[in-house]
């Protein structure tokens, strides 16, 4: 019996999608009313809720605030529904606490934190529906919330992965096909000046390869750009409307 | 710098715990309601993940000009997991309105450039049922049997939907390699429309529908989508979509809803200008038609759930279906898994064997223990013409039963259902029906283990006689014999080309000249060495270098050469063809070497594995020209250990390409004092060092019987036949060939210890050995065999003066004992060692232009001296791992195809011959006859002592000894008899060469004597036996 074919020889993808597109992506800001800075994202069946708080005063201990910038407290979870199967997901297993570190670098590079000395921002990042490309979901709704709340940032901050089948790179990874045990890069990018934030790869990729999956996740990137960007201009319009001005 | 265009809001209240969301809401009005609305509902169950087909999803990015439509649909199914829960899955599934349709007239559709597209005036043959022009759309039934006929050059213009091809590519690989192959093939204009990502013609399975009415009725929505999507091309003439569907209801659906449709057979026989076609339609009868005609004679298979069920429940058993070569009311399936008891079932009977033939993956189910049969050692054979001959198979299954002994009783079972088919194409002979005009032929495959196949076809008197390939569509139940069709005529009978082709064919060996594409990559002539190509390498053109091999060889892989040092040490050098160079990887060269694997030697023709520019010119290493070789340099001291190794990538010249006998000669000579001659001393005297520390070491020096025939020059007929003789210089070649490869192996896995392809020969179970302990026994010697060493120490010890042939019939019998050496992938794997070398790690690297796992040795050590850079492939163990299989299977094929090549030579030979006395020697003892090996020859052959219609001559078998007498004569391994030898070529599909004893004499009266009735072979008594059999 054969296996899935994950990209046919017409050049389609199991859902449909050509090598380079992107998953349908929604997306709204501004979901929570008690919290400074919120957004809500679905990246196909993936959907991440993400909530940000601060800049503040460091709560806990003291001794961790740095003295020339804020600090960026993050912390992923999964919910307990959001696979085919219910599970209970205990806070620091092994893959959320790698998600929370990754996700803490991501925005350590992002958010201008030196004007917030010995201050703490907090980013609590939930995946309500799994399928696929979980931790680009947190980002970009991360960066949506940041915005939200308020806080500067030296660009959006934008993920997509990448993975390679059949020669072929493509972008944005389901279930599916992250499932199917390829190498998968994942890349956070800040658009405008193409900067790397956060670059995450832990499978055999041949050097010769690399580049064109690179280049495919960075496509991704901007193409995700371009829908945050204008999620940020909508939500601003329709926040500045109500406020009649 | 983005963040202050936001609003901040003063919201110290809401962020105070406890309250609950409808006081926040009160406090807030106005702008905070906002927030507390979830942009999209989420709902529950089965409708979450359904989005309504109308929201239309823009893709934001512009498409080469037109804006990318998608629309978003999703399935949800349950599955069951391994473990055996149920899951509920949800996928995407995104509908577009850019799939192009293909058609080369359309203008509405963007057409992606270069993609093979359906004609605007669609050319294809013309038929009477349909004189407009029209594109073909087959189901997946049509597609999956018909596919003999969708690949004949007259089929073009054809529309392969995305669901045909999803059904087929699950229920049939090898079809859905043939029709991807055809897709690809520019000239058929077949196109693949991805229907199920179409926006207008995706379909949802409804309630209660079954996934097969779903996928026809998506196949008819595409036809019906097609249709009206064509007619809005302006063309003076609308080009018509004909369904091509077998499915009755679904051919009436089809019509009510106003589409064309048609059975294959229906347009196939319209065709006009192509009547020999018909003869290649599969006969796939209507279920209904089934029922009606005939006699049932099968009890029906069980659906492959009820066999999974039964299978994991313990009631049946998995396991391969393999017929008896000898009688066809006989098989044996080899039950799958590790269970210990009933790994072996016999199935008996017709009705038992339940229409699986061989190879068939089936279920079994035993039967009660008193109905348990033993294994019968008739021969039988199918010889029925008709169908009403049942009475006889009754008989015939009686006549198995007679004999049964009680303690042979075996598991016995009947087939129950089949899991997998395995059919394939086979080779054989028309047997026409004795009806002058019939049309129903039934077809001889040439494998024995193959039933016998009915066929449909009106050219059957050009086909008698000639080999012919016919491939089985289907086995009702109502039917003697599976039904087929004809596929191809391959040439007379008996003719050295089609035999030749018949063997390739049956051997699965790729055959076909390089195609254009391969070609393509070869260097462009005149070649010479460019500055570019001196970079890594090192010039050692100064050098003494020159090649050994056998008379008339023009693939030289190897050239070897030997020095004295100033330090008095030797330098040893031994220099591969540099067929990597050449060869670069991925490439359509690269990928048809890796299919073939190695060069198929059979008696007269040579199958390449690369094109002959390469394999014996540009990489052959001929005397006196520039070539590029890979190099692997010892420094040696006198008593031949390595003082050190080196690799690297160079330039030869080879100052001379000898032969075997001739450096022979060379050594041997008092006079000759030339460089190549000190050479080749200096490399004879280090060979003999090291083949002597190998075999100290363990190494088993083995032999099998090989023979060369010499052929006529102008009729190509053997004319003679002799048997290889080994001198000492190819033990020397052989030697230092060890060396490098030793060499090579270690190098690559110290470098690569994940991905190294490396070869290994397991150590045979010590019950291998049984047959070599006892017969040794029964000459007074022993052979240990706890290990190598032990065994080759025994080996040179067992001699005896007065029988000097005995230890090479030993060594040929240690051969027998032995497993297949094969190739691996060091990161797959964790035994390296090979017995027979008694080499901890081994590998090919001296033979690159015959065999494909040397090129990829070549390309790692390569990489490990960077002469070269890696690439993914390399480097990725489980393509190395699947290609390790392919190799495997290649060169088990290439051998066999070799032997049967030799088989054949042996055939034509004797047939020129005529009768012939020779001396044997007994090399097995068998309960009713002896295997023999005659020397000269070196031709192995049974000698049977009873047969059909005799009286049974009283034959003794001893299974300890072993020993069988007959009448008053026993025989013994290694006894020296003598046979006489001829070609039996009553059954033209397989002649064979037939032995019968003559010395010594078996007395008593039950035995005829064999030899006067064989010597005169025209004997009248036994040519009628022989027809009748």
């Amino acid at each position: 019996m054969a296996g899935l074919e994950l990209l046919s020889d017409e050049g389609y993808r199991v859902d449909g999608r050509r090598a380079g597109e992107l998953r349908k992506v929604r997306a709204r800001m501004g979901v929570f009313a008690q919290a400074d800075g919120s957004a809500y994202i679905e990246q196909g069946n993936t959907k991440a809720l993400a909530v940000v708080y601060g800049p503040h005063e460091m709560r806990g201990s003291r001794s961790k605030a740095l003295h020339d910038r804020a600090l960026v407290n993050c912390q992923y979870s999964m919910a307990t529904f959001s696979t085919g199967e219910r599970k209970r997901r205990p806070h620091g297993d092994r893959k959320s606490s790698e998600m929370t570190l990754h996700l803490k670098q991501t925005f350590e590079a992002a958010i201008l934190t030196q004007l917030y000395p010995r201050s703490q921002i907090d980013i609590y990042v939930q995946i309500l529906q799994a399928d696929g490309g979980n931790y680009c979901a947190c980002v970009n709704a991360a960066t949506l919330a940041t915005i939200d709340a308020g806080i500067p940032m030296r660009d959006y901050v934008c993920a997509s992965s990448a993975g390679f089948i059949e020669d072929t790179p493509l972008a944005d990874l389901n279930y599916v096909e992250e499932a199917a045990g390829g190498p998968q890069v994942a890349l956070a990018l800040l658009p405008k000046s193409d900067q790397i934030a956060l670059l995450e790869m832990n499978s055999r990729l041949h050097e010769d390869h690399l580049e064109q999956v690179i280049e495919a996740a960075s496509k991704a990137c901007k193409d995700v750009y371009a829908v945050l960007d204008q999620v940020v201009r909508d939500h601003v319009h329709e926040v500045t409307t109500l406020l009649g001005e | 710098m983005l963040g202050p265009a936001i609003p901040s809001r003063q919201s110290s209240h809401c962020t105070t715990g406890s309250r609950s969301v409808s006081d926040a809401c009160a406090v807030h009005a106005g702008s905070c309601s906002l927030r507390f609305r979830l942009p999209f509902r989420f709902r529950q169950g089965r409708v979450a993940c359904r989005e309504p087909l109308a929201w239309c999803w823009l893709f934001p990015r512009v498409v080469a000009g037109v804006r990318t439509g998608r629309m978003l649909t999703s399935r949800t199914f349950l599955k069951r997991t391994r473990a055996g829960a149920v899951m509920k899955v949800v996928r995407e599934h995104y509908l577009r309105e850019d799939i192009a349709c293909g058609a080369a007239a359309c203008e509405q559709c963007g057409q992606q450039p270069g993609e093979p597209r359906l004609e605007a005036q669609p050319s294809g043959a013309a038929s009477s049922l349909c004189p407009a022009p029209h594109y073909l759309l087959p189901d997946t039934n049509v597609l999956l049997h018909q596919i003999d006929i969708l690949e004949d050059p007259v089929i073009t213009n054809v529309i392969v939907l995305q669901t045909v091809l999803q059904e087929v590519r699950k229920r049939s690989a090898p079809v859905y390699k043939r029709i991807r192959d055809v897709i690809a093939n520019p000239e058929k204009h077949f196109y693949s429309f991805t229907n199920e990502h179409h926006r207008e013609t995706y379909i949802e399975q409804e309630q209660g529908e079954t996934s097969n009415d779903r996928n026809d009725k998506a196949i008819r929505v595409a036809a019906k989508w097609y249709d009206e999507h064509l007619k809005k091309i302006n063309n003076e003439e609308t080009i018509q979509v004909i369904l091509l569907t077998n499915d009755r209801k679904n051919k009436e659906k089809a019509v009510e809803e106003g589409l064309t449709a048609y059975t294959c057979e229906e347009y196939i026989k319209s065709l006009i200008a192509n009547p020999d076609l018909v003869d290649r339609l599969a006969c796939v009868s209507d279920e209904g038609k089934e029922i009606e005609s005939g006699r049932i004679i099968f009890s029906e298979h069980l659906p492959l759930s009820k066999l999974q069920q039964g299978i994991k429940s313990g009631i049946y058993f998995q396991g391969t279906f393999r017929a008896n070569r000898d009688n066809y009311l006989e098989a044996t399936v080899w039950v799958h898994g590790d269970a210990e008891e009933n790994k072996e079932i016999i199935i008996q009977g017709l009705t038992n064997l339940n229409r699986a033939v061989h190879e068939d993956l089936v279920a079994v189910e035993l039967l009660a223990k008193d109905q348990w049969v033993a294994p019968s050692s008739v021969v039988l054979q199918d010889e029925g013409q008709n169908e009403d001959d049942d009475e006889n198979e009754e008989e015939k299954e009686n006549t198995l039963k007679s004999s049964i002994n009680k303690n042979m009783l075996r598991p016995s079972g009947r087939v129950v259902g089949i899991i997998k088919r395995n059919w394939r194409p086979f080779c054989g002979m028309l047997s026409k029906s004795q009806i002058k005009e019939a049309r129903r032929h039934l077809f001889t495959p040439a494998d024995r283990r193959i039933p016998r196949i009915r066929i449909e076809t009106r050219q059957a008197s050009t086909l008698e006689g000639q080999r012919i390939i016919v491939a089985i569509d289907g086995w009702p139940r109502n039917s003697r014999y599976p039904n087929g069709h004809f596929v191809k005529n391959l040439g007379t009978a008996g003719d050295k080309e089609t035999e030749t082709e018949v063997l390739l064919l049956e051997h699965d060996v790729p055959h076909q000249p390089f195609s254009q594409a391969v070609l393509s990559f070869l260097p462009k002539m005149p070649w010479s060495i460019t500055e570019e190509d001196m970079k890594f390498r090192e010039d050692l053109r100064y050098l003494c270098v020159c090649s050994v091999d056998p008379p008339g060889c023009t693939d030289i892989d190897d050239a070897l050469h030997c020095r004295e040092l100033e330090n008095g040490n030797l330098e040893v050098g031994v220099h591969i063809a540099d067929v990597s160079h050449f060869i670069r990887p991925g490439n359509a060269l690269d990928q048809e070497s890796a299919k073939r694997g190695t060069t198929v030697y059979l008696c007269e023709k040579r199958i390449d594995m690369v094109p002959e520019l390469l394999s014996s010119n540009l990489c052959s290493l001929r005397s006196n020209v520039d070539r590029f070789a890979f190099s692997c340099i010892w420094e040696m001291n006198h008593n031949a250990e390595i003082l050190k190794t080196r690799f690297t990538k160079s330039v030869i010249n080879s100052k001379a390409s000898l032969t075997y006998a001739e450096a022979q000669m060379r050594i041997d000579s008092t006079s000759m004092k030339d460089d190549i001659t000190t050479s080749l001393r200096g490399l004879n005297k280090l060979a003999k060092i090291l083949k002597k520390r190998r075999i100290d070491n363990g190494a088993l020096t083995l032999s099998s019987p090989e023979v060369r025939f010499h052929i006529d020059s102008e009729t190509h007929d053997p004319i003679d036949l002799q048997t290889k003789e080994l001198k000492e210089t190819n033990s020397m070649v052989e030697e230092f060939m060890l060396l490098a490869n030793i060499s090579v192996a270690k190098k690559i896995h110290e470098e690569f210890s994940e991905y190294a392809l490396l070869r290994k020969h397991p150590a045979p179970p010590p019950s291998n050995y049984d047959i070599l302990v006892k017969a040794a026994k029964s000459k007074n010697l022993e052979i240990k065999t706890d290990s190598a060493k032990a065994l080759a120490d025994t080996l040179d010890k067992a001699e005896s003066p007065e029988f000097p042939y005995l230890n090479t019939l030993l060594r040929i019998l240690a051969t027998r004992c032995m497993m297949q050496a094969v190739y691996f992938c060091s990161g797959m794997d964790n035994d390296f060692h090979h017995y027979g070398l008694a080499s901890p790690i081994y590998t090919h690297f001296t033979s690159p232009i015959r065999r494909y796992a040397d090129i990829i040795v070549h390309r790692l050590l390569a990489v490990a001296i960077s002469a070269d850079s890696t690439y993914p492939e390399l480097t990725d163990k489980h393509k190395l791992a699947d290609l390790c299989k392919n190799l495997n299977y290649r060169h088990k094929m290439a051998q066999y195809a070799q032997r049967a090549s030799v088989a054949f030579h042996t055939q034509l030979f004797f047939k020129n011959k005529g009768v012939v006395n020779e001396e044997a020697y007994i090399l097995f003892v068998r309960k009713n006859a002896i295997v023999v090996l005659i020397p000269k020859y070196g031709l192995e052959g049974t000698v049977f002592f009873e047969e059909k219609d005799k009286p049974k001559p009283n034959l003794n078998y001893n299974d300890e000894v072993p020993s069988l007498t007959v009448g008053n004569t026993t025989f013994y391994t290694f006894d020296k008899v003598k046979v006489n030898i001829m070609l039996d070529a009553s059954n033209i599909q397989h002649q064979k060469i037939r032995m019968a004893l003559v010395e010594p004499k078996i007395l008593g009266s039950d035995v005829p004597n064999q030899t006067t009735e064989l010597s005169t072979n025209s004997e009248p008594g036994k040519k009628k036996k022989k027809l009748k059999k």
